[in-house]
């Protein structure tokens, strides 16, 4: 069980954020994708335990699953992936590795309860999963 | 303002060891090293596996082996009778190894007096798969006595290999081992890998792994030279 460690990175980059912002962090929303090897009962249970003794004490982890979506080189199209047991297409078969999404673990928002100073404009750039 | 209110930072959690990995990976690139990581379940016989390799990689290659294990230094007390440089990393209660601890392990070795890097992570399908080492192969691992469903059991880990090798192949017929199963359910869940049923024992189907992995140093130092 590694989620007490991920948990720990949850809160690191959650109160980074926070500081940054100069923010009080009510809750913190994470995108969590079926392949990131992350079981999220285990991560719920952890991110108490992380919070502890931080200024994060008392907030909630609010957990976004990610499915996974492949593309599928026969369609040319993306697809949801019905299962993790089969990397195929659902609709024609066709064996893939081709992964487009599914292996987040992303601290994607924070909710906040009050702002002690103008929030900064964060540029909306795609940060690696 | 008053009330909840929803700011975007999209942060990876696990960025710092990916920037680490990646560090790593320049690394190794650098000096011309290939490195294989290993993962399995606990009693794979990744050990043995570890030490026939170093064993037999050894008269063409220089080899070097990091071990991680939960609290003992049993492995690499067994792997150093390969001869091959052997360092532990014991990671105590850690059920995986992370990027900075393969750096730090890393630290007083030249790499570039090196052919082959092997890290072993911790027996255990789940945790390791989260992290990248800087590998340039990630090899899974499965014994015949394991389980045919295995790679069902485990998709994350087995998705996230690029080589598997089914060991033990000595006891194939003794556990009644279904051959054409077990390499379906590996395709099931990363189609097309490359797969080696072998024996580290008795050294059946060896020589197949082990030009693989040399094709593979070719590759790399082909790329590595660009």
């Amino acid at each position: 069980m590694h989620e007490l460690s991920i948990a720990m990175g949850i809160v690191d980059a959650a109160l980074d954020e926070s500081q940054r912002r100069g923010v009080q962090v009510s809750a913190v929303h994470l995108r969590l994708g079926a392949l990131s090897g992350v079981v999220k009962g285990a991560l719920m249970f952890s991110y108490e335990v992380a919070c502890q003794d931080t200024p994060l004490q008392g907030s909630r982890l609010i957990v976004e699953d990610v499915p996974v979506i492949i593309f599928c080189p026969q369609c040319q199209k993306e697809r949801q992936l019905p299962s993790l047991q089969l990397f195929a297409c659902p609709e024609c078969s066709a064996p893939t590795i081709d992964v487009r999404q599914g292996k987040e673990l992303e601290v994607f928002a924070l909710e906040i309860e009050q702002e002690t100073k103008q929030e900064v404009e964060v540029p909306e750039e795609e940060v690696q999963g | 303002m008053s009330g909840p209110r929803l700011v975007e930072v999209r942060r990876n959690v696990l960025k710092q060891n990916d920037v680490i990995a990646g560090v790593l990976r320049n690394q190794f690139r650098a000096a011309g090293v290939f490195v294989v990581s290993l993962v399995s379940s606990p009693g794979s016989g990744k050990t043995t596996f570890l030490e026939k390799t170093l064993t037999q990689l050894q008269p063409r290659y220089r080899v070097a082996a990091l071990v991680g294990d939960l609290a003992t230094e049993n492995d690499a007390v067994r792997l150093a009778r390969s001869k091959a440089p052997v360092k532990q990393i014991t990671t105590g209660t850690l059920c995986h190894l992370e990027a900075a601890m393969v750096q730090s392990a890393l630290q007083d070795w030249n790499l570039d007096s090196l052919d082959f890097l092997f890290i072993e992570n911790v027996g255990n399908l789940v945790c390791p798969s989260s992290y990248d080492l800087g590998e340039n192969l990630r090899l899974v691992l499965m014994s015949v006595t394991e389980g045919e469903d295995k790679p069902l059991k485990y998709p994350t880990i087995f998705n996230s290999a690029d080589v598997a090798v089914v060991t033990k192949n000595e006891l194939a017929d003794a556990v009644e081992f279904d051959w054409d199963a077990a390499r379906k359910s590996i395709h099931s869940v990363r189609p097309g890998m490359q797969i080696f049923r072998l024996s580290a024992k008795t050294g059946e189907g060896m020589e197949d792994y082990l030009n693989f992995l040399s094709q593979q140093l070719v590759g790399h130092r082909a790329v590595a030279r660009i």
